[in-house]
């Protein structure tokens, strides 16, 4: 009940933030407003019943850090590509490989595959229950992804959410 | 000036994107294809918007990268299924052989 | 400062259009679909980002700015959901990437004992 709640004050907020006038005065567009707001709520509930694992979501700190490292990873990973791209000749080296993924939650491990598919260079083709099947365009990529520290940080923030 | 040069930076990549989704040559190279159109479309449009001095452009703009997702995942979901009809996960299961697009 | 701010949105301006023309040129070059879904990441991560932050320079504080912010964290979210979903149909379909040497390509090794 209180995420519903909360849910629906912040859906007004987002109304009354992409509207940009809060004026009584336009009652038509006041009564859209409201309409949707409460259509959408309807649709929460919905489909929280059929779903049966509602997901919720804080903000942390550690959210914020992960975030912060993940950007820097990007940025890096994403001059070895275009370095890639631009040479001449494309030295590629495509290899599949299966990553360990160590979170217990469904978010947690979206989490980890998606940090994986947003660093450009590598891709997650597939999930198994604790393997994530990855594409990656050079072998330098693929023993990066594998060396690199990613699985144990969305481990650790995922602690959290428990 | 600033942003006629994004948006002459935006429209010959978004020829290229429409280079690859004729040349194909696979289904999934043409969804890529459009996908990655869609987004730059999304970045026209709002640079558009600050050319014109017109920022309800950015509306569009949102609501046009929320029905390029929503587009992509749905043809992906068509070709698998050949069914859009899909109510809840278990149907999907129960649809995965592809064999009736898991209509019960 | 107000020239600094210019100057800023033209560097930004700039790198999001060479990484957006870079991602491109790779969807256009590269030898099959898996490869060029990762040139396709260039365009959709950092080009993208690097020029909306160029317009939220030049649009300051306002609700452009916030609208702009929205627009990046929901590219930021679906473009790698979208990517995922892209593979994973071409895998489950079973197209082969091209390249990958046989001893990738073989399934996971499901024996219990």
């Amino acid at each position: 009940m209180r995420h519903i709640l909360g849910l629906g004050a912040s859906l007004a907020a987002f109304w009354m933030l992409l509207s940009g006038s809060i004026s009584l005065d336009n009652k038509l567009v006041l009564g859209f407003g409201i309409a949707s707001v409460v259509l959408t709520l309807f649709l929460a509930i919905r489909m929280d019943r059929l779903d049966g694992f509602p997901v919720h979501i804080r903000l942390s700190p550690k959210l914020i850090q992960y975030w912060i490292w993940l950007a820097k990873e990007i940025g890096k990973a994403n001059i070895d590509v275009a370095k890639i791209v631009l040479s001449p000749n494309m030295k590629i080296s495509p290899r599949m490989v299966r990553v360990k993924a160590s979170q217990q939650t469904d978010v947690g491990i979206a989490t980890f595959a998606n940090s994986i598919t947003l660093t450009p260079g590598t891709v997650s083709v597939d999930i198994d229950d604790d393997e994530i099947l990855v594409h990656a365009i050079t072998e330098d990529m693929a023993t990066g992804l594998i060396e690199s520290d990613m699985d144990e940080r969305v481990t650790a923030m995922e602690l959290k959410y428990r | 000036m600033m942003f006629a040069a994004a948006a002459a930076g935006l429209i010959i990549p978004m020829l290229m994107a429409l280079a690859r989704g004729l040349i194909g040559p696979t289904l999934y190279d043409r969804v890529l294809a459009g996908n990655s159109f869609g987004t730059k479309t999304v970045l026209l449009i709002a640079v558009l918007g600050f050319i014109g001095g017109r920022p309800d452009f950015l509306d569009i703009a949102l609501l046009y990268a929320l029905m390029n997702f929503i587009g992509t995942i749905a043809i992906l979901k068509f070709f698998r299924y050949r069914n859009l009809g899909v109510a809840d996960s278990a149907d999907i299961r129960n649809g995965a052989d592809g064999k009736n697009g898991g209509a019960v | 400062m107000e020239m600094i701010i210019d100057l800023a949105s033209w560097a930004f301006i700039l790198a999001g259009v060479f990484f957006i023309f870079t991602g491109t040129l790779g969807m256009l070059r590269l030898p099959d679909f898996y490869t060029r879904l990762h040139a396709a990441g260039i365009t959709d991560t950092l080009g993208t980002e690097l020029l909306l932050i160029a317009m939220m320079l030049q649009a300051g504080w306002s609700i452009v700015t916030v609208k702009l912010l929205m627009i990046s964290l929901f590219i930021f979210f679906t473009s790698p959901t979208a990517t995922h979903a892209l593979a994973n149909a071409a895998n489950a379909v079973g197209l082969r990437p091209f390249g990958v040497p046989e001893a990738d390509l073989r399934p996971k090794t499901t024996e219990k004992a």
